[in-house]
């Protein structure tokens, strides 16, 4: 089914849509809820990033470590002046408790969904949980489109009222297994209704252009918005475990001796030598190279034709996000409240 | 086949408890097949069970008897005398097997010799693997013969996730990816074509999720003047 705009002329009409729309270079950054109750921990993340990006991603219980709901902690966000991506996996809820959740999510004013599979539930702190994988997330890209545009539940009942409206993602994978797939797997979401997509961390620079330029000759980035993925390196040890240990991220060893000559002037000092200033000062000269290498990769995917933006992930480290914003000269954020949507490059 | 393992012979002797006089009960079909429960394992559990309950200083009555398949009431039939005759029955059958003997023989009191696993089949010596999920709405036509549902650890229908490297599951290196097996396949026989159809979310009725099944087919049953 086609999508089919509101009477403003945007399908949803969230920020995220309209710098979208507006043709700007979008900025959102991931916003991991605690391992509490503490609205406070939020409130405050919430406000590191507030002025710095055009939406924030609210993480689904992200590598299956039980969190404060991305919709709890959405509303919160909401509270705060800033724009929520909700994440919602498949790993948790079956298709009924993804509607009731997404028609609640719409009542307290959400309006961005990030469609996931959800990481595997044996990566987590509850191994031994039964996962739902009731839908997949191709399935439930389709089905919120749905929700939107034809205004139907799964089954194909009509709603009785309002429908709930999301700017609908999905993420992308460029370099996971089998590669030559990923992108018209890509191209399936778009199918499925996918309006923005954002993809796992892109490190690998040529890689990515590789993986664009198909996308391009597929016709898929004038379809869909595509942000591409980026965050910060914290340490060596942390570039080497992604490199070595996470599927689908590949880190170049550029990267980590980089990483590892920020660390240089203590590289020399024993290990039960070191103090704890030197610890400090080591750890702080690691994140600024971190922040640098992200500056850099942010300023290379912008010159890629087709990448609309950048998802900056910044794991529990959302400190990093201004400067790197900041140091990529994309502050201040566009204002487009009450930019008309006749100015849409797509569609 | 369905797959089984044995308990560990602690697990067995206290399932067994106090009772004097143990029915080890085979199975000649897929328990045999897999070497769990077949008439050599029962003759072993009696035999460890005998040794094990004398060292104890308990000496327990053990005997071992092995039908055809202890999921058909005829083969039962043949072992009634030996099951009323005992204090327990350990069943070395699949949960099936233990379950028909309880159900057939409402007095006695059965306990499992296995935990079975899966549906599967050997895929060399001395190793199984899981192939069907018995979820009811067969789909490998789609999926050039191998089971998404069995064999993704998600159970996803659109293609591989992002945990796929190298050929294996980001769960554990042993699972071969289910996704990056299809995908193989549907090249090398040039159908790729099918993984680019979206594949609508799955009626799972037909699965264990649409409560317990049944399976009946009117032209096999008995009419009454028959039976």
């Amino acid at each position: 089914m086609a999508a089919q705009p509101s009477s403003n002329g945007y399908l949803v009409g969230s920020n995220l849509e309209r710098v979208l729309r507006a043709g700007h270079f979008a900025v959102t950054a991931e916003l991991g809820p605690p391992q509490s109750a503490d609205g406070d921990v939020i409130r405050k993340k919430a406000a590191l990033l507030k002025g710095c990006c055009d939406a924030v991603n609210i993480t689904d219980n992200q590598t299956a470590i039980v969190r404060m709901s991305s919709i709890g902690a959405g509303a919160i966000v909401v509270q705060e002046g800033l724009e929520p991506v909700i994440q919602m996996t498949c790993r948790d809820r079956n298709r009924l408790a993804i509607q009731s959740d997404l028609l609640g999510a719409y009542a307290l004013g959400m309006r961005n969904v990030l469609c996931l599979s959800g990481d595997h539930q044996s990566f987590g702190n509850h191994p031994s949980a039964k996962n739902v994988f009731d839908l997949d997330s191709i399935q439930l890209v389709q089905m919120v489109a749905a929700m939107r545009d034809a205004k139907v539940f799964q089954c194909g009942e009509p709603f009785k009222g309002q429908e709930p409206r999301f700017f609908v993602g999905a993420a992308a994978a460029p370099f996971a297994a089998p590669v030559e797939f990923r992108p018209y797997r890509l191209a399936k979401k778009v199918k499925a209704g996918a309006n923005f997509i954002q993809t796992q961390l892109i490190y690998d620079i040529p890689a990515f252009k590789a993986f664009m330029e198909k996308v391009r000759q597929m016709g898929l980035h004038e379809q869909v918005y595509i942000l591409a993925g980026v965050g910060p390196l914290k340490s060596p040890a942390m570039a080497r475990y992604m490199k070595d240990s996470v599927p689908g991220l590949w880190v170049p060893d550029e990267f980590i001796e980089r990483m590892e000559a920020a660390g240089a002037p203590w590289a020399d000092i024993p290990k039960d030598q070191l103090s704890k200033e030197d610890k400090k000062a080591r750890a702080d000269a690691w994140k600024q190279e971190g922040i640098c290498i992200c500056i850099e990769l942010i300023q290379q995917v912008r010159e890629i034709e087709g990448v609309a933006g950048v998802h900056i992930m910044a794991i529990e480290w959302e400190e990093a996000v201004r400067p790197i914003v900041e140091g990529a000269g994309l502050l201040p954020r566009p204002d487009v409240s009450a930019a008309p949507a006749q100015e849409a490059h797509h569609d | 086949m369905i797959v089984a393992e044995q308990k560990s012979l602690d697990e067995m002797k206290s399932l067994i408890g106090e009772a004097q006089k143990v029915l080890v009960v085979g199975c000649g079909t897929c328990v045999t097949v897999c070497f769990a429960g077949g008439a050599r394992e029962a003759a072993i559990v009696a035999a460890s069970l005998r040794m094990a309950t004398r060292l104890d200083g308990n000496a327990k009555a053990v005997t071992d008897v092995t039908v055809q398949r202890q999921c058909e009431w005829e083969y039962l039939d043949e072992i009634a005398e030996q099951v009323r005759a005992a204090d327990v029955v350990l069943s070395l059958g699949c949960g099936i097997g233990v379950q028909a003997i309880a159900e057939h023989f409402p007095q006695a009191w059965v306990v499992p010799g296995l935990n079975t696993g899966f549906l599967g089949l050997p895929t060399e010596q001395g190793i199984w693997a899981e192939r069907c999920a018995a979820c009811g709405d067969c789909l490998l036509g789609r999926t050039g013969g191998i089971c998404p549902i069995a064999r993704c650890s998600k159970s996803l229908l659109n293609g591989p996730c992002g945990g796929s490297e190298g050929g294996h599951c980001e769960v554990n290196p042993d699972i071969p990816c289910a996704w990056q097996l299809i995908y193989d396949r549907l090249n090398s026989l040039g159908k790729l074509d099918l993984l680019l159809e979206i594949q609508p979310p799955k009626n799972w009725k037909a699965a264990r999720d649409g409560g317990p099944r049944k399976i009946v087919r009117e032209d096999l049953r008995l009419r009454a003047e028959e039976e």
